[in-house]
């Protein structure tokens, strides 16, 4: 079972969203550019009119590691989403010794432990 | 009568807010910020130094300094409770007057009255740092994390686990000699790929030893030095810098010894290829490989076959490092490895390693330090010192 997220009130609707089958990321509305993890103020120009925008939760395995020595072994990775962000999560419904770097994943939701939606992602399959 | 200054304060800014019910605290401290930089006439883009006190959330300044987007060369978060931020302009001003930074950004931010005294307890546990959502229901640990960076770095540059176990092997040669270090058996290439995977592609040898302990150094004026006599060693250059996630574009490949080597070894006007001895953080073998590659030993990716074959290795190799075992044969104390560092490398510069590991004439050398994840946000920073009369 995934830990619970701490949400704050500048994460709270990115966690809303995930409960919907969304992942989100903020996007400025000066600069242009995408960020994540998401804030209220753009890391790029300081800018505070950020918005939300929905990723089309596509991407591919920038890294990942398969942690070996856990109870039951998982494998954390970092994700480029199409929108050109990486992110942290963790890969899923996959054979763990044929993780690639590079390879295609999409994003799927599990569960924490208090049944909050947590973005996972899980491999492409190659003929769909 | 004018005096010549060596720093001045050139904005400020005091929030309104009495009571920030709508604000996280990265909110407020980003806020401050920008006003004190408006104030100056500046731009988020000319810092370079942050300084904070203990209490900000997450590990010292790096989440800050991630969650505004700055990008640092120095940093600073000394805590000494309230009157920390004055001694943070006495710090900032030696930097200045030192070269290490141009503009030092000084914040202070809190909700005491919007959060009452719950909130406490959750900042003292780091639960309010901005990351933490996003990365702590991944299981992320030391060693998954630093797993990122070698698979990585396996992938662009088609670094090997056998390359990552020379680091080992040249560690286990020196720690031999060592009678206070905790793995003293040489162990070969071998070993290393044998031993149990931890976190892929990083076996149980491609990590440090977890030990007790600790070390002290006493750094003194030039005057003073004067009357010790040849066993000081002489700062010749430092070098700071902050690497984080940077909004989610970022390379796993590099550290931030990138930042902190180009810095020390300008200040000193030395290169790489000057130095006789080399003490590098090893938490991971990956750890040597990659800083190693940053400081300009070699050519970024070709840190593999630069630590292969014994190339680290004193009295066999180019570079002899940590020959007192380092991290990963000698010890970490309280996880913290850039202290033993330090002593190693002026141990050498007198004379005084083990005669087994003692560089012959050893005029120049280096110590490097990692700080928190090279996968995640990570301070470095890199000294190089040279004999009394260097
Ligand atoms: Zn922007």
């Amino acid at each position: 079972m995934y830990i619970d997220p701490t949400i704050t009130m500048e994460s709270e609707a990115y966690w809303q969203a995930a409960n919907e089958g969304k992942l989100l990321v903020k996007r400025c509305g000066d600069c242009g550019q995408v960020h994540f993890f998401p804030r209220a103020i753009c890391p790029e120009c300081f800018s505070s009119n950020t918005e939300w925008q929905e990723a089309s939760g596509k991407g591919r395995i920038y890294s990942y590691s398969v942690t070996r020595r856990a109870e039951v072994p998982y494998a954390i990775a970092y994700v480029t989403l199409e929108e050109g962000v990486t992110m942290l999560s963790n890969i899923v419904e996959a054979d763990l010794n044929a993780l690639a770097v590079d390879m295609p994943v999409e994003v799927v939701f599990g569960k924490t432990r208090n049944g909050q939606a947590l973005p996972l992602f899980r491999p492409v399959e190659a003929s769909t | 009568m004018s005096r010549s200054a060596k720093a001045y304060i050139a904005g400020i800014y005091e929030h309104p807010t009495r009571k920030a019910v709508d604000k996280t605290v990265p909110m407020l401290h980003a806020e401050v910020a920008r006003g004190a930089l408006a104030d100056a006439g500046l731009t988020k883009d000319d810092v370079d130094g942050f300084f904070c006190d203990g209490s900000v959330p997450g590990l010292g300044g790096m989440v800050l300094a991630e969650y505004m987007g700055l990008n640092l060369k120095y940093t600073d978060c000394t805590e000494t409770g309230g009157s920390s931020y004055i001694i943070h302009v006495g710090h900032a001003m030696e930097a200045i007057a030192a070269g290490k930074c141009n503009v030092a950004l000084i914040t202070l931010a809190g909700r005491p009255r919007a959060e009452g005294l719950q909130a406490l307890g959750a900042r003292a546990r780091g639960e309010d740092s901005p990351e933490r959502g996003f990365e702590v229901p991944y299981g992320p640990m030391v060693t998954n994390l630093y797993a990122m960076a070698a698979m990585r770095h396996m992938h662009e540059y088609g670094t090997t686990s056998e390359q990552l176990a020379w680091v080992k092997v040249a560690a286990s040669h020196h720690a031999q000699h060592n009678e206070h270090a905790m793995l003293r058996d040489v162990v070969t290439v071998e070993d290393v790929v044998n031993s149990p995977m931890i976190s892929d592609p990083l076996h149980r040898l491609d990590c440090c030893v977890i030990s007790d302990g600790g070390g002290a150094l006493v750094v003194v004026s030039p005057e003073i030095a004067k009357t010790l006599g040849d066993r000081c060693v002489k700062v010749l250059g430092q070098g700071a810098g902050v690497k984080h996630l940077n909004g989610g574009r970022f390379d796993l490949t590099y550290t931030g010894a990138a930042i902190s080597g180009a810095i020390a070894f300008d200040e000193a006007g030395l290169t790489p290829a000057d130095m006789d001895y080399a003490s590098i953080y090893d938490s991971f073998t990956i750890t040597v490989l990659e800083t190693l590659e940053d400081l300009g030993f070699c050519e970024k990716g070709q840190g593999g076959a630069f630590v292969s074959d014994g190339n680290l290795i004193s009295g066999v190799g180019k570079l002899p490092f940590n020959t007192d075992g380092g991290g990963l044969c000698n010890n970490h104390p309280a996880n913290r490895g850039s202290m033993t560092k330090v002593i190693e490398a002026v141990r050498q510069l007198r004379g005084e390693a083990h005669p087994k590991v003692q560089v012959p004439d050893c005029q120049l050398a280096l110590a490097h330090g990692t700080g928190g994840q090279i996968s995640q946000r990570t301070g470095a920073a890199t000294l190089i010192m040279g004999v009394n009369d260097a």
